[in-house]
């Protein structure tokens, strides 16, 4: 090599973005819900949550020291912390501490750091953690609670708040069902869709937040606040999230009509579960979906419609994380296929054909 | 005028105000002149001077050699002081021939060749051989002979001349400068070549960001019903000739053809001034207008400088530096190549000089992939770079072919949209050399063994020849060893 | 008992017999392999891998008995593709750092002695007996067998320096690491 080749070529100019950047933004867009989701389920929420980022952030700098990788710029490109608090937004507000630890070192550890780190993971770790969680601990996964805002009397104290989540104080007396959950439970004892929605609050509450689930469950208009600002500002595009919520409620919709005593309706599949934390914070995760907007257009119908079939025909509720989890599989095939047609070529390679008469 | 959507394509910060107000100016005379042969597509130029030599204002110092190549003349008179290889205008710094000429400054010009009387009665074939004549390349960067491709017209029918003022880069502004102070030679010459072209119609195009440019090209073409200005959108890269193609016309060139097969010739808008030069005046090409600018120029210009001019002249006439710059580049910033001194000389295709600080190179170390997808929908020519980088990494080159990598432009869109600043475009420039060297490699082969086999049957049709010879010697031996007994 | 064992002698000596007429008769004249090895090689016949012609050293690279970075005239791109085709990997640093290369006679030691013409197998050199001898070097494959014989040390194997035509950018150095 020539001694005063200059080592690197072009563009001399960059883009105002970076990766921690972009983590960044996304924190912030969970922020409004975060915020109010807190409040509403009060302090044994807060300490679960500061546990369970911390925690991540303490598996991560751990994982990158064994892989003699630098610890301080790893923990500042911001992925840690937000897989951290996805993962804390998708446990059960009031859970125990250790749940929030051994999510952290299947999100950090296992999901992400055995396959290679940052970029390199096939599955979204917060939600391989909260799988693994739900399959490991079901009892404690879905130990709901209705919400007790920070200013209702029924609300905690800090001191009881840790005995909730240091001690493993008893939570029976509260225990309360998510929406979809109870819809389910109610199906089993034969009784119909359309009944039991009705003893649940109604949408509007669900919507805002009023009613029983994990952090991010539950508010879904700030979660779609927080998605319109990724949006905005070009983090995500709305192929993803449309295609997600489209799917989802398009057959929702459609099934409710043929038998609504069987089916929830369109509305209701939206705004109960985790149908917009996933569709806009979740299934948007960069490293695991498909990097086309085609592409990104067929992975989020999937992950509609496949939750769509977990929630009413599988044992468990809510089929978000499993949806994204299995769509996450095929997203390496989805890229293969739907790559865009290259300028001047048709779409299998050959180039294109010149017309006889320009 | 309709216009056609081109894919991806990226906005970057323009910065063009630094330098699009300032007029062009003509720079003094300098020092020394080191004029490369090569500063075009194709074979280098022949020299025809000597050291020592005196050599006159426009005379030829250099004739092309073969099809595609160019000559070189002199911008001023003076003495040939030498021939010789010096580092060239070029990010490997390898050393070029070069023709080393110290003006006299008297500026005598050597006898030129006669105008054109009437240019539009004349055949297209006068006109060609006038630009090939003058030395005239592309000046928009590529610098290909622009002789050949007025002769595209030749084999295929044209119906349009497409004249590019996209000016797409970032900082330069010397084709807003020359549309602007010169719009009656850009339409003049264009319609020159749309003549030597056979092309009925022509039609400049130049981004939105230019209203000044625009306004004045649109006064200055009104009188001719087959010449068109249109503005484009300001997007980055919509001065790449087959996407700037596309927006105008909505075709697309088929990948490995040339837009000429779609009908349609693209030429920038200083090569038509120098056409107009040429055709009109007999000039040959001896200076072009560069953009000297940056955030450390002190004073960003654009300057008329003598084609050989050392860089760091130009950089001295704009005040010098103001700070230790980060990068130099030749060209602009985003498909410009990067210069490791400014001891180089101002080639033909040379349309920017900029010493860039940090902040705007804003280059950072580069961090693993996220995958986010943004390189994908930044390329305009449908490649998936995210995909192609991590083959190229591996060294899987035949696969990165065959996803296309040879079809990248290097316009650096995806590089500058990447968050995590891998640098792409130099993965690509890897890929499409390596390529082109086990192309080469493979020829090379090739020859080896067709001579190898030449040779091998030149010694057996020698060693047979031997045979055959000494067999007849011993048929002669024994027939007159015959001879002797019958008798 | 015995007509179980009988009868599978029999078909077992019948199979067999017939897979061995089989093999006999069906039999690959020659290794494709080494035919495809061969049209690898520049068939310059130049020798400087050991063997006496480039057929002898595609026989022993299909029996695995060579390196596929035997053959220097070949260079990189000759190993890489051998090694592909053999499906092994090989280490090519050694490549790297020795770059291809081309012979150039200093004319003035030369004595026109034509010992080098006899050698070059892609007759590269001009010259005649008594007369300066000159090298083409856009043919010559730098086998550098023309150095050997050369009895006044008049030829040197030059390396070939990039061109523009040849340079290209390197592949970037920071490629984090995964």
């Amino acid at each position: 090599m020539s001694p005063i080749s200059p080592e690197r070529s072009g563009p001399f100019g960059h883009a105002p973005n970076s990766v921690s950047q972009t983590m960044i933004a996304v924190l912030l867009a969970l922020v409004p819900a975060t915020a109010l989701d807190t409040w509403l389920f009060g302090w044994p929420a807060i300490l679960l949550f500061a546990v369970t980022v911390g925690a991540c952030l303490a598996v991560e700098a751990a994982c990158l020291a064994v892989a003699g990788r630098p610890v301080m710029a790893g923990l500042a490109d911001g992925s840690a912390a937000l897989t951290g608090w996805l993962l804390a937004m998708s446990l059960p507000p009031w859970a125990p501490w250790w749940i929030g630890v051994v999510g952290a070192v299947f999100a950090i550890a296992l999901a992400k750091h055995a396959f290679g780190g940052l970029g390199q993971n096939v599955f979204n770790p917060a939600m391989v953690a909260r799988v693994a969680l739900l399959v490991s601990f079901p009892v404690v996964m879905t130990a709901w609670v209705a919400p007790q805002p920070l200013s209702s009397p029924d609300s905690p104290d800090l001191s009881r708040s840790l005995a909730i989540t240091f001690a493993g104080e008893h939570l029976d007396a509260i225990t309360s069902a998510t929406a979809l959950g109870h819809v389910k439970t109610e199906l089993t004892r034969g009784i119909p869709a359309t009944e039991s929605v009705t003893s649940l609050p109604p949408l509007r509450d669900m919507a805002l937040g009023l009613r029983a689930g994990s952090l991010g469950e539950t508010s879904a208009l700030l979660i779609l606040v927080g998605g319109l600002y990724l949006m905005a500002r070009r983090i995500i595009s709305w192929h993803i999230p449309a295609a997600v919520l489209g799917s989802l409620f398009l057959t929702g919709t459609l099934f409710h009509a043929i038998d609504p005593a069987r089916f929830a309706d369109g509305g209701f599949h939206l705004l109960s579960g985790a149908s917009f934390l996933g569709a806009f914070f979740i299934a948007t995760d960069y490293v695991t979906s498909p990097v086309s907007k085609s592409g990104q257009l067929v992975f989020g119908v999937g992950c509609g419609l496949l939750t769509w079939i977990i929630r009413t025909f599988a044992g468990y509720p809510e089929g978000m994380a499993f949806a994204i989890l299995l769509m996450n599989a095929l997203a390496p095939i989805i890229d293969q296929y739907t790559r865009p047609r290259i300028f001047g070529r048709r779409r299998d390679g050959q180039a294109l054909p010149l017309e006889e008469k320009a | 005028m309709k216009l056609f959507p081109i894919r991806g394509g990226i906005h970057p910060d323009y910065r063009k105000e630094l330098s699009s107000e300032r007029p062009i100016v003509p720079l003094p005379l300098p020092a020394k002149l080191f004029i490369p042969l090569q500063q075009h597509i194709g074979a280098p130029a022949e020299a025809l001077v000597a050291p020592g030599a005196y050599v006159r204002k426009g005379q030829l110092l250099a004739r092309g050699q073969g099809p595609v190549s160019a000559p070189q003349h002199a911008p001023a008179s003076g003495t040939i002081e030498a021939i010789t290889e010096l580092p060239g205008t070029h990010p490997s710094g390898l050393p070029q021939p070069m023709i080393v000429l110290v003006p006299d400054g008297k500026d005598e010009a050597a006898p030129l060749p006669e105008p054109i009387a009437n240019p539009f009665d004349a055949p297209p074939q006068a006109i060609r051989e006038r630009v090939a004549q003058s030395g005239i390349v592309g000046l928009g960067g590529a610098a290909f002979p622009s002789a050949v491709k007025l002769g595209l017209g030749e084999q295929r029918p044209l119906d349009i001349l497409l004249i590019n003022g996209a000016e797409c880069e970032p900082y330069l502004t010397c084709d807003d400068r020359v549309m602007r102070e010169h719009a009656d030679a850009i339409v003049d010459g264009a319609r020159l070549m749309a003549h030597a072209l056979g092309a009925p119609n022509v039609v400049i195009a130049v981004e939105a960001n230019k209203p000044e440019a625009i306004h004045i090209l649109n006064c200055t073409a009104a009188p001719f019903p087959n010449v068109r200005v249109t503005a484009l959108p300001v997007q980055y890269p919509m001065g790449s000739e087959r996407h700037l193609v596309q927006a105008v016309t909505g075709r697309e060139t088929p990948a490995r053809r040339l837009t000429a097969d779609i009908g349609v010739v693209v030429h920038n808008v200083a090569t038509a001034r120098a056409v107009h030069l040429a055709v009109r005046s007999g000039l040959p090409l001896t200076h072009r207008v560069v953009t000297v600018s940056g955030g450390a120029v002190r004073e960003p210009k654009n300057i008329e400088a003598p084609i050989g001019t050392p860089l760091a002249e130009l950089v001295a006439f704009c005040g010098g530096l103001t700070i230790e710059p980060h990068r130099l580049v030749s060209g602009g910033p985003m498909m410009g190549q990067p210069l490791a001194s400014l001891d180089v000389p101002l080639v033909k295709g040379t349309s920017g000089i900029l010493a860039l600080t940090t902040q705007e190179t804003a280059e950072h170390a580069a961090g693993p992939c996220i995958r986010c997808g943004n390189c994908v929908s930044a390329c305009p020519c449908g490649l998936v770079p995210v995909e192609l980088a991590a083959l190229i990494r591996k060294d899987h080159l035949d696969r990165a072919a065959a996803l296309g990598v040879q079809d990248c432009l290097s316009c650096g869109s995806c590089a500058w949209a990447c968050p995590s600043h891998i640098p792409l475009v130099q993965y690509f420039n890897y890929a499409k050399g390596r390529l082109n060297a086990d192309a080469l490699a493979q020829r090379k082969l090739e020859q080896t063994r067709t001579l190898a086999e030449a040779r091998n049957l030149r010694l057996e049709k020698a060693a047979a020849a031997k045979r055959a010879a000494a067999a007849a010697r011993e048929a002669a031996a024994v027939s007159a060893n015959e001879e002797k007994v019958t008798p | 008992m015995l007509i179980d064992i009988g009868s599978l002698t029999i078909m077992g000596a019948a199979l067999g017999g017939l897979l061995g007429t089989a093999a006999h008769f069906l039999a690959v004249k020659e290794d494709p392999l080494e035919e495809e090895l061969k049209s690898m090689l520049p068939g310059s016949q130049c020798g400087q891998c050991g063997f006496v012609g480039c057929a002898q050293a595609a026989a022993a690279l299909a029996r695995g008995e060579a390196p596929v970075t035997l053959c220097p005239p070949g260079g990189k791109a000759v190993a890489e593709a051998l090694a592909k085709k053999l499906g092994v990997s090989a280490d090519l640093s050694e490549h790297v750092e020795k770059g291809p290369e081309y012979a150039f006679i200093d004319e003035d030691l030369c004595i026109g002695c034509t010992r080098c013409l006899k050698e070059c197998s892609v007759d590269a050199i001009l010259g005649a007996t008594k007369l300066m001898h000159t090298i083409i070097t856009d043919a010559c494959h730098g086998c550098g067998k023309c150095a050997q014989v050369c009895p006044t040390d008049a030829i040197v194997m030059l390396p070939v320096s990039p061109t523009l035509a040849t340079w290209h950018w390197p592949k970037p150095q920071s490629a984090s690491a995964h």
